[in-house]
């Protein structure tokens, strides 16, 4: 009964996240998944971190992406190492494919939510397992879907139109690369939280890569960026 | 005629000079004509310099009441002057009358300078307006137009502040709308790529947006010519019209037509007093 609502509770509850990672963008390709994530991890309005990965492989099938709280974040990834851990122990020749990690995370957030003690994350889980590709998403109260591009945060609001519009069945390599990089521009420019430091992450049936962390390209040269009052000098 | 003298004057025409212009008319001074109403456009015709330069609007047809779609073609690219317009978002209200308001003001500026509106003119009414309702007026506009000086496009949100932009969205849909115009646009569009990139963005706005929809409403405006292009493209239409069609039951037969004139009841008494106390 500790954890019910209360003022002796409250200090063992989430209330709000401190550090918190902003969005994620995945989507699906030829090969398999590909997922975008900036490495900042911002304090209230202050960028406090700015090399934090928020990628990270699980098992031999799957990746995690996870915006939110960093901190919940490296619990979760606790609870999926001893998950791992423990599958390999069967040591029976199978192995968790991403379905069963999502739904393993689905229950983890959603029986927290439950408890009203929340990890306080929105996560993009994808893999490839015998040739099958998946891609889902897992939000801080158990919403959960999959689909063929997710995002979490502003994410959802600039970058799914675009995956909407452009995203197509056997995407290349390149191609999905440059469709995520499109869509973290976007978020570049117009998410406050978001930083210009980002890594690419791959998972195929070979096997999961991480991309050196780099930055985009930006243009800040339109006309009306750099002669406003045109027209009306002393003007704003 | 003194009585008259002392009283002042309440409106209307003054004919206390009549007599004394007939007088010198008489004696051979040439009265000055009357003032033609016409404006002239005072533009300078160094025509060399332009390139083809404009604005493009674009907005959806979609008005909420909460979550229900109160209007499904509403009009929200508004005018304020022949070379100006407006998207308004937020309270219809709002938008509407500060809109309108602002276009009188504009008119009868322009009657008084005898020149062209310019944007920035429109732009210095809005946000006194809305700064002075410190944000009660509940109108985020997206002001664009052609005037003298150029090509000029703002956005005024409800608090009173302005942005100049190249390309700027506003209201529920501006995310989806921006993601499209941050990938897609550039300097030095032609007229029909400027069309198409908006209808993208409101067509992005419209599918992805729950409180956009319906048609695409563009509005082109180009030195000395505007196209407002009302349901430019209408990406949801209704999709399934039953081909019988409605058959309505038979008309009542008629079985038998009498008219019965009312009888008149008036009673006239002769010789009666008209009102007995």
């Amino acid at each position: 009964m500790n954890n019910l609502i209360g003022s002796e509770g409250d200090s063992q509850r989430t209330l709000y996240p401190y550090v918190t990672g902003t969005s994620v963008v995945g989507i699906k390709y030829k090969d398999g998944i590909l997922l975008a994530a900036d490495m900042g991890g911002s304090y209230g309005s202050t960028l406090r971190y700015k090399t934090v990965e928020r990628l990270k492989s699980v098992g031999k099938h799957s990746i995690i992406g996870a915006s939110g709280e960093i901190s919940d974040f490296q619990e979760i990834m606790r609870y999926l190492d001893e998950l791992i851990l423990h599958d390999n122990m069967w040591d029976d020749g199978n192995s968790l494919g991403p379905k069963e990690v999502h739904n393993y995370l689905r229950s983890v957030m959603y029986n927290r939510r439950n408890k009203f003690n929340p990890l306080w994350n929105s996560l993009v889980l994808g893999g490839v397992k015998n040739g099958q590709k998946y891609l889902g998403t897992v939000s801080m109260i158990g919403v959960h879907y999959e689909d063929n591009h997710v995002a979490t945060g502003f994410g959802n609001h600039l970058a799914r139109p675009l995956l909407r519009d452009e995203w197509h069945e056997n995407l290349t390599y390149e191609e999905g690369v440059k469709l995520l990089e499109k869509c973290m521009r976007v978020l570049l420019y117009r998410d406050r939280s978001a930083v210009n430091k980002l890594q690419i992450a791959k998972i195929t049936e070979e096997g999961f890569t991480i991309s050196q962390p780099y930055a985009l390209k930006t243009f800040w040269d339109f006309t009306a960026f750099k002669n406003p009052t045109v027209g009306a000098e002393g003007s704003w | 005629m003194t009585a008259s003298e002392s009283m002042p004057h309440k409106g209307g025409f003054s004919f206390d000079l009549c007599k004394r212009n007939e007088m010198l008319a008489q004696k051979g001074l040439k009265q000055p004509g009357f003032l033609k109403t016409v404006c002239f456009d005072l533009l300078r015709n160094n025509d060399l310099g332009y390139f083809y330069d404009g604005v493009i609007l674009g907005a959806d047809t979609r008005a909420t009441e909460g979550p229900i779609v109160a209007d499904k073609n509403c009009e929200k690219i508004h005018y304020m002057a022949p070379n100006i317009y407006c998207c308004g978002a937020g309270t219809a209200a709002d938008t509407e009358a500060v809109t309108d308001m602002v276009s009188s003001q504009l008119k009868l500026h322009r009657y008084h300078t005898g020149r062209e509106s310019r944007v920035v003119t429109a732009l210095s009414l809005l946000k006194s307006h809305l700064f002075s309702y410190q944000g009660h007026v509940s109108a985020a506009l997206v002001l664009g137009g052609v005037d003298v000086t150029g090509p000029h496009l703002h956005t005024i949100y409800p608090h009173g502040s302005t942005d100049t932009l190249p390309f700027a969205t506003m209201g529920s849909g501006s995310l989806a709308a921006m993601a499209i115009f941050e990938s897609k646009y550039c300097e030095g569009l032609s007229r029909d790529e400027g069309i198409k990139l908006v209808a993208e963005a409101i067509c992005s706005g419209i599918f992805n947006d729950l409180g956009s929809g319906s048609n695409v409403d563009i509005c082109v405006i180009t030195k000395g010519k505007q196209e407002y292009l009302r349901n430019y493209m209408s990406p949801n239409p209704r999709t399934y019209i039953s081909e019988k069609g409605y058959s309505f039951s038979k008309k009542t037969e008629v079985l038998l037509t009498k008219i019965t004139p009312l009888r008149e009841m008036v009673e006239v008494i002769e010789g009666a007093d008209a009102m007995e106390e």
